[in-house]
């Protein structure tokens, strides 16, 4: 009989060294509730539209099931080029400046590691998506952590940023619209940014998938900046903007020396984006906007109607441009947020996530997607109403 | 077009019951100024009518739908307009369309039975000296009326929390 072992100790250190997340624990406590209304989502709550579906569906029937170039369909890769040169004027080459990928996480853990080299640092802006943390340590990077607040509206100051940087600072990693708080950026507010980019020779990762989904304001690409386009590289993806999630498409644009690095480990690892979902995406180009929009102005209603239902119940919250996360804050009940979570999840059986889980600037808020129906949100709003006036007692 | 008054038809389209409080919740708007808009917007004509979407068949009420396709004659000084009026006067008839193609016009005819629908066409429209022709073709199932699907499959269930 040979000796057992213990499979942990096959565990590298490197994954060992992911910081923890208190979410699974927030997975386990939502799983088995019966009538609960969820803010919790990262996802919209429309499905795909019929026609982008129908078009992946007339392409598995037609055996539409090979490989695609590492880098992508080319017909796909086209109209990323002709999408973004009409939005923003910026002219990306199809042949060698695009990266199609498996969803936009895969984009961002490939643009981390062809960029990052053990011992450097990136700087990390929070609150924002909880994989960039995870990312950069996995790639043997250092995060550095810098907040935005609601002061700022959630913006990135540079004088935030500037002291954050040292001379082993390689990359920045930006995300607005934001998630979770909803914040945009100006491009006002970004050429601050710019210029400590340029002073430092900094590379920027910028996250825009909720590029689609604001309110009243145009995006600005932070590849748009005057000399920004050599130094970013544009990670986004069809998920938010055509309710997508679970098909998995991504892209990256940037530098053709950046991106050949990124298909460089993409070839390896992902091959290539599954091909129904890249077809799809070539219809939601050609032909989406017009749901896209139907969409947008839908969240815009939903939007008005959280914030101010937040505001009226006493949760003080900043009004959101952009994605479809509102981000009250619950500081002045004298709960935490997880505190707060978790109670109201146990007591009133509504999901919202702790801002902490984005970041240490993220304690004292709320993260409450409003990618739900019109009446759930009436009926979490009222119910977390009833909390608040509890905790009052 | 103004973007409030997008969202306000928007929402009264999907549904017609929304009251300017629930409107003003989910717009820039009070609900002053959406009672205002609204009534401009049915003083002009934007909106034509608020209506009910029935599925009778639930209650027992089996009505007979059929869709009549017509061929006409136009008559001097007299254009399809008329012949339009003469048809949408009679209760029966739900809707009155005119075409392109290889019919002019087509007609949708609520009755209580085939026979009912059969004899209203024989009776009240293949008599009228403009009609040349028509043909009827009885409803069998509806499964989208305007835009709302009557019997929805079940609803897709997402993960309560992700991020």
């Amino acid at each position: 009989m040979r000796s057992p072992c213990d499979p942990s100790k096959f565990v590298a250190e490197s994954v060992k060294n992911i910081p923890p997340s208190g979410i699974r624990r927030f997975f386990d406590l939502v799983s088995g509730l019966e009538d609960i209304i969820s803010l919790g989502v990262g996802e919209p709550d429309f499905i795909t539209p019929w026609h982008i579906r129908e078009m992946c569906i007339h392409s598995l029937e037609k055996g539409q099931t090979s490989y695609t170039s590492n880098y992508g369909l080319p017909e796909l890769r086209d109209e990323l080029t002709r999408t973004y040169y009409r939005r923003y004027g910026l002219d990306y080459d199809p042949s060698s400046e695009i990266l199609v990928t498996t969803g936009v996480s895969e984009a961002l853990d490939i643009a981390i590691r062809a960029v990052v080299n053990p011992g450097d640092e990136v700087i990390v802006v929070q609150p924002s998506y909880v994989a960039y943390v995870p990312s950069v340590v996995l790639a043997g990077g250092k995060p550095v952590i810098v907040s935005t607040y609601v002061d700022d509206n959630f913006s990135l100051t540079a004088e935030a940023l500037k002291p954050a940087i040292t001379n082993k600072t390689k990359a920045i990693i930006l995300n607005f619209p934001n998630n979770p708080t909803g914040a945009i950026m100006t491009q006002e507010e970004f050429e601050g940014i710019a210029d400590l980019v340029v002073e430092n020779n900094l590379f920027v990762i910028s996250d825009e998938v909720y590029e689609c989904l604001t309110y009243g304001s145009k995006h600005v690409p932070f590849s748009s900046l005057d000399g920004m386009k050599e130094r970013t590289v544009m990670l986004n993806g069809f998920s938010k903007a055509y309710a997508m999630t679970g098909l998995r498409l991504g892209f990256a644009m940037g530098a053709p020396e950046i991106i050949h690095s990124m298909m460089m480990i993409h070839q390896y690892s992902m091959l290539c984006a599954p091909i129904t979902a890249q077809l799809g995406a070539i219809e939601a180009l050609r032909n989406g906007k017009e749901e896209m929009e139907r969409m947008v102005r839908e969240y815009d209603r939903r939007r008005h109607l959280i914030v101010r239902g937040f505001n009226k119940i006493g949760l003080e919250c900043y009004n959101p441009k952009g994605a479809f996360y509102a981000f009250p804050y619950i500081g002045n009940t004298g709960l935490s947020s997880s505190e707060f979570a978790e109670r109201l999840l146990d007591e009133k059986k509504v999901v919202t996530i702790p801002g902490d889980v984005f970041g240490d600037a993220g304690e004292g808020f709320l993260r409450c997607a409003y990618a739900a129906s019109v009446d759930d949100i009436r009926k979490a709003v009222e119910r977390m109403g009833n909390f608040v006036d509890g905790l009052k007692q | 077009m103004d973007e409030q008054i997008r969202h306000i038809l928007e929402i009264l389209e999907n549904d017609a019951r929304a009251t300017p409080e629930e409107i003003a919740s989910l717009t820039d708007m009070s609900a002053q100024e959406i009672s205002q808009t609204i009534a401009k917007l049915k003083d002009t004509g934007v909106i034509r009518h608020y209506k009910t979407i029935v599925d009778w068949d639930l209650v027992g009420e089996n009505y007979v739908y059929a869709v009549i396709e017509l061929k006409v004659t136009l008559e001097r000084n007299q254009g399809y307009q008329a012949i339009a009026e003469r048809i949408y006067k009679f209760p029966e008839v739900r809707s009155v369309r005119l075409l392109s193609g290889n019919y002019d016009i087509s007609l949708t005819v609520r009755g209580k039975s085939m026979k009912d629908v059969a004899f209203f066409v024989a009776e009240k429209i293949a008599t009228l000296d403009q009609v040349q022709s028509t043909s009827t073709h009885f409803v069998l199932k509806t499964y989208k009326e305007d835009g709302v699907i009557l019997h929805e499959p079940e609803a897709i269930k997402r993960l309560p929390v992700s991020f």
